[in-house]
């Protein structure tokens, strides 16, 4: 690919190709096959960055329009990728001159956003669960009455009547609900399958993300020195952890409607550091237990609190401002299930804040053993959807952003 | 007199794209009351700008936004070289002048320039690239006009003025001229009048129909008909345009950037009756693209066709519109309805000349695109619209397009036409304020 003449060659024999097969249509069909919106995802995706591909205009706003210059054939996979690297910034809906009412109806946005959440079903493993993501408030609310019902059956029949209700303080005081061991094999039990199935599907990504070379049978950037192929994950990771390309180009976001802003990315943030702070706490937690033999629940100052409340109110800060923010928004750049997947999320993930503050809140009181079941399966709900909810965002988004480093480092 | 229920803004803008918004935002920050009347719907705003790229600016130093500087002589020397030195030199002044802080005023006034540094863009030294083109520049201009207080009419076509002892008395707008507007002073913003197949009829004659308007299709003639017919002075020639070679199947209007044909050098171009008429090979420079344009409008038909084989498709850039193939150059003649024999003929000599084309073949059909015409009003160094009776009118500005003839009577430099309608647009600003308040 480092070849602009090899690029330029592969591209018109796509067009040799494609030529081919219109041959037999009549001028109007051939104008609607590029003119008119297409039925499918993959179609329309092909239709909208091909458009971008000879006009070129957003190339400053993020990757995206650069990266589908390299890839000028567009197959399936390149699609993929090509939606991935999409931050869904929605600035180019406003930008582009052929965007409603102009006839050509281009929505890049749009198309880029239910390609991508296509590509989280196509590649999640195993397939039969990838039903999941078709209706993902259902998913969620299953999610949690699978976890929380059984952990709540678990407390009764284990743990004596008045005990569940009874005030527990001091150090063990939640052990006393649902011992530590318990609490252990849950999580690491659902976190690990789903790490698991996370991991395949987002494999099977990386390969289709080659787009053509994966069809050719070579990926070269998995043959490329290590030393740069860790360069480019340096690269990626510190894109991902600074939001890098939610900027529209550094004039900010079309977060409301076509006036940049850089509200999502701010509450994107609270909401993701938020988590990084409560993922922190429990770690924490179990250093404490482990290496100082301390038991929770822990004081208000010890550093598990302090993590876990800071992360856990940041959370619902950015929950708060992203599904405002998702209520409040021109509809126009997005789809109606990607919008359903992101506002199932925040409902997941606002719980699992909330819960995790009021059980601070009220861990001293009658409530805490029901708040401690709650918050802890909502917790497992949240670890068993990693790999078929929009939380799948996050490693396909680093994937891509390894594969488009590689390819920029490749090209010099 | 003007009735009371009348509005009276201390300026009025006529026009939505760039020279317009420059001038709005100019006469709003000084203070004056503007209103703006837009013939597009809301959806539709903002002219051939909201389908461009870039715009020159002549800098004497390096600039973030450009590959290194770009001096007034420069700037002069190929101004001339392609449009003849014959402007008004102090409406050149004007045109340098105000064009060498556009970045920054741009910058203030919301829209963003993309930075060289990012990468990604073709090596210019003369121009600056609009972060995400000319629609997202003019939606952070109609975002600060806005915030100015400027009163901003959609679907509000103005169609005619009413001149009276050498003044505007009022301008009339909407369905049928049906609403009225006494303004102090008036900026004519509104483009050229490519769009109007009628207008170009008349003036260009019956070829004009085969054209493709590649922008806007608000561009039409009703302000410039209004002020000719009143005796205000014209500039340049109405047969006169500046068109690219664009495909066929393009829409009638508002195809915009993508459906240019670009590579006729690396193919032949033949006309309907499967003649060739010129070396293809001849001229690679960027001007071949308006070369071509102008050919096509000579072509019977004002259509041509560029016919390639694999190689030939090989030069050109992924197109917009598939080309269209055929395992025979007899079938290609056949689907376009060219005389067979003819267009092999003109395919062997260019076999024994050139080099053997293979078959597949491929075809773009073509016809002249339009992007403005060489006519307009006339105005004076401080942009007022000239009458030959009165001499200037004191009240009535030109910016943009509508004037440019004045300083582009033909040819074309990459990025001068909005450079013309950003640094007009402010200086026409400037002018109506200082009329409408100081009385000068
Ligand atoms: C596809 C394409 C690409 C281009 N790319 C570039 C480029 O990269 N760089 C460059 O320098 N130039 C480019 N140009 C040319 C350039 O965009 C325009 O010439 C320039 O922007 C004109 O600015 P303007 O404000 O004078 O006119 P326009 O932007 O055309 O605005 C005219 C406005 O007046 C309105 N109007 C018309 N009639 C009336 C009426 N009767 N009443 C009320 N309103 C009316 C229209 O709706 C429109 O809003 C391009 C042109 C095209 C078609
Ligand atoms: S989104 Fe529209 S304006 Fe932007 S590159 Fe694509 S086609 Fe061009
Ligand atoms: S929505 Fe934003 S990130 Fe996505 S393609 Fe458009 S400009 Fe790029």
């Amino acid at each position: 690919m480092a070849d602009p003449a090899a690029v330029i060659e592969v591209a018109a024999s796509h067009w040799v190709d494609s030529a081919m097969t219109l041959e037999r249509l009549d001028w109007a069909a051939q104008r609607s096959a590029v003119e008119q919106p297409q039925s499918t995802a993959e179609a329309e995706a092909r239709r909208a960055l091909h458009l971008c591909n000879v006009c070129g205009y957003c190339n400053g706003l993020c990757p995206v329009f650069d990266a589908a210059k390299r890839r000028p054939l567009l197959v399936a996979g390149d699609l993929d990728q090509l939606a991935n690297l999409c931050h869904h910034c929605r600035s180019c809906l406003y930008a582009c001159q052929y965007a409603p009412p102009h006839p050509f109806a281009l929505n890049v946005p749009r198309a880029l956003a239910r390609t991508r959440a296509d590509s989280y079903a196509r590649h999640a493993w195993p397939q039969p669960l990838a039903r999941l993501f078709a209706n993902p408030h259902r998913a969620a609310l299953l999610a949690s009455l699978v976890t929380t019902l059984p952990l709540l059956m678990l407390v009764l029949i284990s743990v004596p009547v008045d005990q569940v209700w009874a005030v527990h303080r001091g150090p063990g005081a939640f052990y006393q609900v649902l011992p530590w061991g318990w609490m252990v094999l849950l999580a690491g039990l659902s976190l690990g399958w789903s790490l698991l199935a996370l991991g395949l599907g987002v494999g099977r990504f990386w390969r289709a993300s080659a787009g053509v070379r994966a069809s050719a049978g070579t990926d070269e950037h998995v043959l490329l020195p290590q030393r740069r192929r860790l360069a480019a994950l340096k690269t990626a990771l510190s894109e991902m952890l600074a939001l890098s390309h939610l900027q529209g180009g550094g004039a900010g976001c079309a977060d409301l409607d076509a006036t940049p802003s850089r509200w999502r990315r701010r509450w994107h943030h609270a909401l993701f550091y938020g988590f990084l702070l409560s993922f922190a706490a429990t770690i924490a937690a179990t250093l404490y237990h482990h290496l100082l033999g301390r038991l929770a629940p822990y004081p208000f100052c010890s550093a598990p609190v302090l993590l876990g409340s800071v992360g856990g109110l940041l959370m619902l800060i950015g929950v708060m401002g992203l599904g405002w923010m998702g209520a409040r928004a021109d509809p126009q750049p997005n789809t109606p299930e990607t919008q359903n997947a992101n506002q199932a999320l925040l409902w997941l993930l606002g719980a699992v804040a909330l819960s995790g503050l009021l059980l601070l809140l009220w861990r001293e009181t009658a409530a805490m053993a029901l708040l401690l079941i709650w918050h802890l399966g909502l917790v497992l709900a949240l670890f068993l959807l990693l790999p078929y909810s929009k939380l799948v965002h996050a490693p396909y988004r680093l994937a891509a952003l390894w594969r488009d480093a590689l390819e920029r480092q490749q090209r010099g | 007199m003007p009735q009371p229920d009348v509005p009276q803004p201390d300026v009025l803008v006529v026009g939505g794209g760039a020279a317009a918004l420059c001038a709005a935002i100019t006469a709003g920050r000084a203070g004056a009351s503007v209103q703006l009347l837009e013939r597009a719907p809301a959806g539709e705003r903002g002219g051939n700008s909201r389908h461009s790229r870039n715009f020159r600016y002549v800098h004497e130093g390096p600039s973030p936004f450009s590959a290194g500087p770009y001096p007034e002589t420069e700037f002069r020397s190929d101004l001339a070289r392609v449009a003849g030195s014959d402007q008004d030199p102090a409406l050149l002044r004007l045109l340098i002048e105000r064009s060498t802080d556009l970045p920054n005023w741009l910058l203030g006034a919301g829209a963003q320039l993309q930075p060289v540094a990012g990468g990604g863009l073709p090596r210019s030294r003369k121009t600056a690239f609009l972060l995400g083109g000319g629609k997202t520049m003019l939606n952070a201009l109609y975002a600060t006009a806005e915030r100015l207080g400027v009163d901003i009419r959609y679907s509000a076509s103005v169609e005619s003025l009413i001149l009276d002892n050498g003044a505007v008395q009022a301008v009339h707008f909407g369905e049928q001229g049906g609403q009225r507007v006494h303004p102090k002073a008036t900026i004519l913003c509104s483009g050229g009048a490519q769009a109007d197949r009628a207008w170009l009829r008349t003036h260009g004659g019956a070829g004009a129909d085969g054209f493709i308007n590649r922008g806007t299709p608000h561009a039409t003639s009703s302000v410039l008909r209004s002020l000719l017919s009143q005796g205000v002075a014209a500039v340049g020639d109405p047969t006169t345009a500046y068109l690219v070679a664009v495909d066929a199947r393009s829409p009638a209007d508002d195809g915009g950037i993508v459906t240019r044909v670009r590579s006729m050098h690396a193919g032949i171009v033949v006309d309907r009756h499967g003649q060739r008429h010129y070396d293809e090979r001849a001229d690679t420079a960027s001007t071949r693209y308006s070369a071509w344009g102008q050919r096509l409008a000579d072509f019977p038909g004002q259509i041509g066709y560029l016919i390639l084989d694999r190689q030939g498709l090989q030069v050109e850039v992924p197109s917009f519109y598939p080309p269209i193939s055929a395992p025979r150059i007899a079938d290609l003649a056949q689907q376009f309805g060219i005389p067979a024999a003819a267009l092999e003929q003109a395919l062997d000599r260019y076999n024994a000349a050139v080099r053997p084309f293979e078959p597949p073949f491929f075809a773009y059909p073509m016809r002249p695109g339009i992007t403005f015409t060489y006519h307009g009003v006339a105005v004076d160094a401080s942009l007022r619209v000239r009458h030959q009776t009165y001499g200037p009118i004191d009240n009535l500005f030109a910016a943009g397009m509508l004037m440019a003839p004045n300083l582009l009577s033909r040819g074309y430099l990459s990025g001068l036409a909005l450079m013309i309608g950003l640094a007009t647009g402010r200086a026409a600003g400037e002018g109506a304020v200082r009329n409408a308040i100081c009385g000068v």
